[in-house]
């Protein structure tokens, strides 16, 4: 049985632009389909990645132009149809002014004074 | 253009890594389309923004080939710009630091770009407008 591991994502739109998505959202699917086990943890400013309204379309340099944007709410989303949790750090959703219906279903809010607890269910905790 | 203005960039990030970058290049390419004369100098992992070895690739993760994937590379961002700035008719003078093209070995670069040092970029903020400085965090 695989080691279950926590990936927390903190640091946010690192390079989403140039890689089309974020990177470690990507390794995280990648990992999942070589028999990985994981869940996904959004604290800071990452919680923003399970905002639905977001685009970042429209980016274009002189005549060459991004024709596939990051989709990463959607990249997020996708994580549920793989068994992956997607929690995220209720007081940094707040604190952005960010409400429930804002974001994805599929993430569930979690609160700061709950991670320890959460923390312990995993074998491993990496930090992003 | 009666307030032409020339303006100096200094990047520092590697590309791949951050947000910096692509903001500094949207930058340099809204200066461009106004008619500004852009200088670049390239210091550290930016010398990398240009390498020509840069290639797009297919992405499993998305279910997209290397063709619908698109996947942009900052070279090819970089050469857009200056495709730019010659029908603009702006100047845009790319300095790569030759001593950190050396250490990383990162000589090939697309065209347009030429090889200089830090008295380069006295030159440029001796005759900018404004220099405009993006480190690495």
């Amino acid at each position: 049985m695989p080691k279950k591991t926590l990936q927390i994502v903190e640091s946010a739109y690192r390079a989403t632009l140039e890689e089309q998505d974020d990177t470690v959202v990507w390794i995280t699917h990648a990992m999942k389909g070589a028999g990985g086990e994981f869940d996904v943890l959004l604290r800071g400013n990452a919680v923003n990645y399970a905002v639905k309204a977001q685009d970042a379309s429209g980016l274009a340099f002189g005549a060459k132009r991004q024709t596939q944007p990051p989709r990463l709410a959607e990249d997020v989303a996708k994580f549920a149809d793989k068994g992956v949790t997607v929690l995220a750090v209720a007081e940094d959703i707040a604190e952005r002014g960010l409400e429930r219906g804002d974001l994805i279903a599929s993430v569930k809010p979690v609160s700061r004074a709950e991670l320890p607890a959460l923390l312990e269910r995993y074998d491993l905790i990496w930090h992003w | 253009m009666p307030d032409k203005k020339s303006l100096t960039f200094v990047l520092m990030d590697p590309p791949y890594e951050n947000a910096r970058t692509t903001t500094a290049l949207r930058l340099m390419d809204i200066a461009v389309r106004r008619g500004h004369d852009i200088n670049v100098f390239a210091y550290e992992g930016a010398v990398n923004v240009a390498f020509s070895k840069q290639s797009p690739h297919a992405n499993a993760v998305h279910g997209r080939d290397a063709e619908q994937e698109d996947h942009p590379n900052p070279k090819d961002w970089v050469a857009a710009l200056f495709q730019e700035a010659e029908k603009r008719g702006s100047r845009l003078d790319w300095v790569q630091c030759g001593l950190c093209v050396d250490e990383r070995g990162a000589g090939e670069c697309i065209p347009g770009l030429r090889r200089g040092s830090p008295a380069d970029l006295v030159k440029f903020t001796e005759t900018s407008t404004n220099t405009l400085v993006i480190p690495t965090k």
